[in-house]
């Protein structure tokens, strides 16, 4: 490829898109134009760079020098000033909260200096709709070495050697799913992309399927040699249409370049990928769910087993894997195993992507080693609580996870030591509240969502989480009983054994997390009438006569 | 996906019916397709009217309970004609968290409709959804399908006025 002096990388992740980001790049593609720098400086669309709260952003490679928050004026004085001119445009740096000063490099700001990218390796480093820049970063060579020099047992190996687990929320070993998917039998098999992400409060798998397409396609296909499937979907949710329009893109050009298709490098290998577009229920992210919908029927569960491994889609054995999980896989295959269980603790291994949000700062997209502590997301990377607030809990896990207290901040984000203080490490969403959230109010906002996201198909899951509610209503309404509390923990825990599927064994982990630790609060609703986040208005007003 | 942008009721409806029929066409006698006809049914339409519903049951051999039950279950779908505009205020986690609820209770009073609504003079309708990806920018507003972040109240009637 040609060589340039510089190049610009315009963040086009979603959040950049809503801030404005296309007019950004289009000033800087007509300033480069008008200095006449078109042949030394190259200005690319990227995914997701992670920041979003500095959006629109852009980073100038090789310096590595980040500018954010910028208007058209702006882009017009980073094209005259720093490209055309070779001065760092000051004004447009970003700041250290701490000391005030500027701080140029991407690598310096906190909010990057303690990630470490595996599965966010390209992603906004290169232009997602270019096949060339993915091939130039290694692209395709994980399959090409997998087809030419790897037995599918050793594949499977490599993969349990490295200690990957399901990024999907389960954390079920992936080489293990991979060994009992290539073991059974069937005339078809199918590999199968989850890609609904409905946890709301979560945007990684977008993110990658955004900015680094390819990285799923060529696990996608590298899982199809394994398991001996030449057929893969992904299945993606409705809502992400700049997502399923990359990702069409993406198939198209590895099919031009004869990375899809038949005979893939010469090997006899054949293997495609189609998208199914799902249309708005959470349950379908539900492995067994998902699978119905692909055949185009209600997304109901079944119970499990037989496990898609062994009767998946349209009744043939089935690999389904999460994007996150996928993507991690040519960086296994390229760089080994144990380069890979490396990172993280004893028993998670490699890194998690999270999607930091809610009262933090720095919001956004990050990637750490498993282990890391909760405290360190949320103040070394997360910058802290927005407008000198308290933080209060964070949410993982979404609507099947748990309420972490500031009491549990130094706990070490792994499956195990979530899963001990009832939380989940869960997909990767992650929620950070200040004392400005009312805990049973938002018990109640995640009951509202997997009581109304129920499918319906069994009792526990269809009335017990409408019995729930009701009961959180009745409490943020002023109108909580005595043994409410105790009454929620019975159903909550008949509920978790009896429900057939993940929706409703998990619902109420929200509900429980915060009774376990923030009783006090659902006391002060059912006894003093009071919500001291002053969220539930019927209690406020008793609250405002109970201080005075 | 194709024609993703508009959402509106369009304006002859009986058009649009040459146009899906040639679209199941394409997919006849098979069932596993259901979803995606409606999908492209919903984009030609803005809703699943009763007639297509009943034209995509005979093409692709699926019974028309089978479709009346596959339309009512997935959200994205709808059986009745939204407005030429369709808002969708953010309700998941993140945007709950920063304020999304105030956002639902202005356009309410500003539109005069409750959540599922569509104005009498078919300019919007207003929908809440959870989660559109835009977490780390919250509180997130769509309309149609720009995407709007970290809006306020006062930031709603600013964006409102570009939409017809
Ligand atoms: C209610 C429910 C919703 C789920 N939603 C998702 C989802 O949005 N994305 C996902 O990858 N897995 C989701 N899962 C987990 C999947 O069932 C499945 O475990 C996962 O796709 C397996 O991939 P992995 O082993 O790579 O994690 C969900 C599970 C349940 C019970
Ligand atoms: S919660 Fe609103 S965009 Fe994710």
């Amino acid at each position: 490829m040609k060589s340039w002096r510089a190049q610009v990388l315009v963040c086009a992740g979603a959040g950049c898109v809503s801030s404005g980001c296309r007019k950004i790049r289009d000033a800087i593609v007509a300033g480069v134009e008008n200095h006449g720098l078109k042949q030394e400086v190259k200005v690319i669309e990227t995914g997701c760079i992670g920041s979003c709260n500095l959006g629109p952003l852009v980073l100038i490679n090789p310096e590595g020098v980040l500018y954010q928050k910028l208007t058209p004026e702006d882009a017009r004085d980073i094209v005259a000033e720093h490209l055309a001119g070779g001065k760092l445009v000051e004004r447009l740096l970003y700041k250290d909260p701490l000391t005030g000063r500027p701080v140029a490099r991407l690598e310096e700001i906190d909010f990057f200096k303690y990630q470490q990218k595996i599965v966010l390796r390209n992603c906004g480093l290169i232009d997602p709709m270019n096949i060339e820049e993915y091939v130039a970063r290694e692209g395709y060579q994980a399959l090409h070495k997998v087809l030419t020099s790897m037995t599918p047992e050793k594949v499977v190996d490599e993969i349990i050697d490295s200690g990957l687990r399901g990024r999907g929320g389960a954390g079920f070993s992936t080489g293990l799913k991979w060994k009992f998917a290539r073991q059974a039998q069937g005339a078809l098999k199918y590999v199968v992309c989850n890609a609904d992400e409905g946890d709301p409060g979560a945007f990684m798998d977008r993110s990658v399927l955004e900015g680094d397409p390819h990285s799923v396609i060529e696990a996608m296909a590298i899982a199809g040699y394994t398991i001996g499937s030449s057929q893969g979907y992904v299945y993606i949710r409705a809502e992400y249409p700049l997502a399923i329009e990359r990702l069409e893109w993406a198939i198209r050009q590895a099919r031009e370049r004869k990375y899809l298709g038949r005979n893939i490098f010469g090997t006899g290998f054949d293997f495609d990928v189609e998208i199914r577009i799902g249309a708005g229920a959470f349950v379908c992210g539900e492995e067994t769910a998902l699978l119905t919908s692909i055949e185009g029927r209600r997304g109901e569960p079944r119970p499990r087993p037989p496990f898609p491994a062994v009767k998946g889609l349209f009744g043939f054995p089935t690999l389904i894997n999460n994007v996150e999980t996928y993507a991690n896989i040519p960086a296994i295959i390229l760089k080994g195993a144990q380069w890979f269980a490396s990172f993280g603790t004893e028993k998670s291994k490699g890194t998690k992507v999270f999607a930091l949000a809610g009262s933090v700062i720095n919001t956004g997209l990050v990637e750490v080693p498993m282990g890391t502590t909760l405290r360190d997301l949320v103040f070394k990377i997360g910058g802290g609580i927005m407008d000198k607030k308290q933080f209060k809990a964070a949410q993982t896990g979404g609507p099947s996870g748990g309420c972490i207290p500031a009491e549990h901040l130094d706990i070490p984000i792994d499956y195990e030591s979530l899963t001990r203080i009832g939380a989940i490490v869960g997909s990767g969403g992650l929620i950070i509240t200040d004392e400005n959230t009312c805990i049973v109010d938002f018990a109640r906002f995640f009951m509202d969502f997997t009581q109304s996201e129920s499918c319906g198909k069994c009792p526990p899951c269809r009335i017990g989480t409408k019995r729930i509610l009701e009961i959180l209503i009745r409490i943020t309404q002023g109108r909580g009983r005595e043994d409410d509390i105790d009454r929620l923990v019975e159903l909550c825990n008949n509920i978790k054994d009896t429900a057939l599927c993940g929706l409703g064994q998990t619902a109420p982990n929200p509900v429980l997390t915060t009774i376990k630790y923030f009783r006090d609060e659902y006391l002060e609703h059912i006894n003093d009438k009071h919500c001291r986040a002053g969220v539930c208005r019927r209690l406020k007003k008793q609250a405002a006569v109970k201080i005075s | 996906m194709e024609n993703q942008g508009c959402s509106c009721a369009p304006i002859n409806e009986e058009d649009l019916y040459p146009k899906i029929e040639e679209i199941i066409n394409q997919h006849r006698g098979n069932q596993n397709a259901l979803i995606m006809v409606l999908h492209k049914a919903q984009n030609l339409f803005g809703y699943l009217p009763g007639r297509v519903q009943e034209m995509v049951s005979l093409g692709l051999g699926v019974p028309l309970s089978e479709v009346y039950g596959v339309a009512t279950f997935y959200a994205f779908f709808s059986m009745v004609p939204k407005g030429r505009h369709e808002i969708k205020v953010c309700l998941g986690t993140a945007c709950y968290v920063r304020g999304g609820q105030k956002i639902v209770e202005y356009l309410e009073k500003g539109l005069g409709v409750r959540v599922g609504d569509t104005t009498k003079d078919r300019r919007f309708s207003l929908n809440e959804v959870r989660c559109v990806g835009a977490c780390s920018l919250a509180p997130a507003v769509l309309v149609n399908d720009d995407v709007y972040a970290q809006v306020d109240p006062a930031k709603v009637d600013e964006i409102l006025v570009k939409y017809e």
